[in-house]
């Protein structure tokens, strides 16, 4: 066991932890953010993205050793009043069918647009290929994040 | 008049002759064959280190992120990276699908899982450094050539195979062969080519 010091969504956090536990664990059975998925535990899938400085990494792969003196931010710190352009945007289309996948699915569409605010569909296709969702609501990902893209220019 | 340059002659010949005596014995066959074989022997040498060299550089460790395609490649077989993982403006993947998303500092414990290694990327793609599909002498000169390798001198390149991404090649984590050369092997011989003269194959 180790102290860990790192913040998540903007709060310090402070753990005696196996430095070798995964992110995810830390988030969903240590903090109680639960909107981070587990999805196949290997960074397949990218149910259990979250963000760390800014850069989206896959949670479940992730020591927690790695996140240190970071800022870690969960899908619950995208906002506090769901007004961030990709949530606006997911809830206009009504992205999710099952929605397991979506917080993963947001938290990248997020890194996407912090980055480019005016992504192609290759653009996207290339920021989302590692996001995996059995519904098939990629369609409407790509419209949403198009959509909350507009939303963000026209909005600064 | 005659007498004079027969005596010319005589001593030309002879001095000829002494000289060829003197010659056999400090230019034998075997001492011709010594010279022949040690102007030779040192191409010779560093080819044979290259080709060394070369058979880790044409590993799947190396190759799978030494390729000219717009991505990685993956597992033994130097197939498509999976997630349609692209290169970047960086070599560190796309904007928002970056190499560390998924890749470590070290590797994932359990079988087919990321494996990991501090500055985990490709070459950028200004300079792929690509040599999958090359011929040895082709990736020999590229090795070479500043202008396609990351605009190293040849000392450079022995620092770039001591950084903790190449030596993960000998480290890959389970289900991935390694260099058919020890790490230890592989400098020694880079180093032996490059001091050799760096002579690459046609």
């Amino acid at each position: 066991m180790e102290t860990t010091r790192f913040k998540v969504n903007d709060k310090p956090v402070e753990l005696q932890i196996d430095p070798q536990t995964p992110l995810l664990w830390v988030l969903r059975e240590q903090l109680g953010l639960t909107g981070t998925k587990f999805g196949c535990g290997m960074a397949l899938c990218g149910a259990c993205t979250v963000h760390v400085d800014g850069t989206a990494v896959r949670s479940c792969v992730t020591p927690v050793k790695a996140v240190a003196g970071r800022q870690v931010r969960t899908i619950e710190g995208l906002s506090t009043d769901r007004s961030h352009p990709i949530q606006r945007a997911w809830l206009q289309v009504q992205v999710p069918q099952c929605g397991y996948c979506q917080p993963g699915q947001m938290m990248s569409a997020a890194a996407l647009l912090s980055v480019n605010s005016n992504p192609s569909d290759s653009d996207i296709d290339d920021a989302m290929a590692g996001n995996l969702c059995r519904c098939g609501t990629y369609a409407r990902i790509r419209k949403a994040i198009h959509m909350a893209a507009e939303m963000a220019r026209s909005e600064k | 008049m005659i007498q004079p340059c027969r005596l010319s002659l005589l001593i030309c010949l002879g001095a000829m002759i002494l000289a060829l005596v003197l010659a056999g014995v400090s230019c034998s066959p075997f001492a011709l064959a010594t010279i022949q074989e040690n102007s030779l022997g040192k191409d010779a040498q560093s080819l044979q280190a290259f080709r060394a060299v070369a058979s880790v550089l044409t590993s799947p460790r190396c190759l799978n992120c030494h390729t000219s395609t717009d991505g990685p490649l993956q597992g033994d077989d130097n197939h498509p990276h999976a997630m349609n993982v692209k290169r970047g403006l960086d070599g560190k993947g796309s904007a928002a699908l970056r190499c560390r998303a998924c890749h470590q500092t070290e590797n994932a414990k359990f079988l087919h899982g990321p494996p990991g290694a501090a500055d985990w990327q490709l070459p950028p793609p200004n300079t792929p450094m690509a040599w999958k599909g090359l011929t040895i002498g082709e990736i020999c000169r590229a090795v070479k050539d500043p202008a396609k390798n990351g605009n190293r001198s040849l000392p450079d390149l022995i620092p770039h195979m001591e950084t903790s991404l190449v030596r993960w090649a000998w480290n890959p984590g389970p289900g991935r062969t390694v260099p058919p050369l020890s790490h230890e092997e592989f400098v020694s011989r880079l180093k032996e080519w490059i001091e050799t003269g760096a002579a690459c194959p046609e």
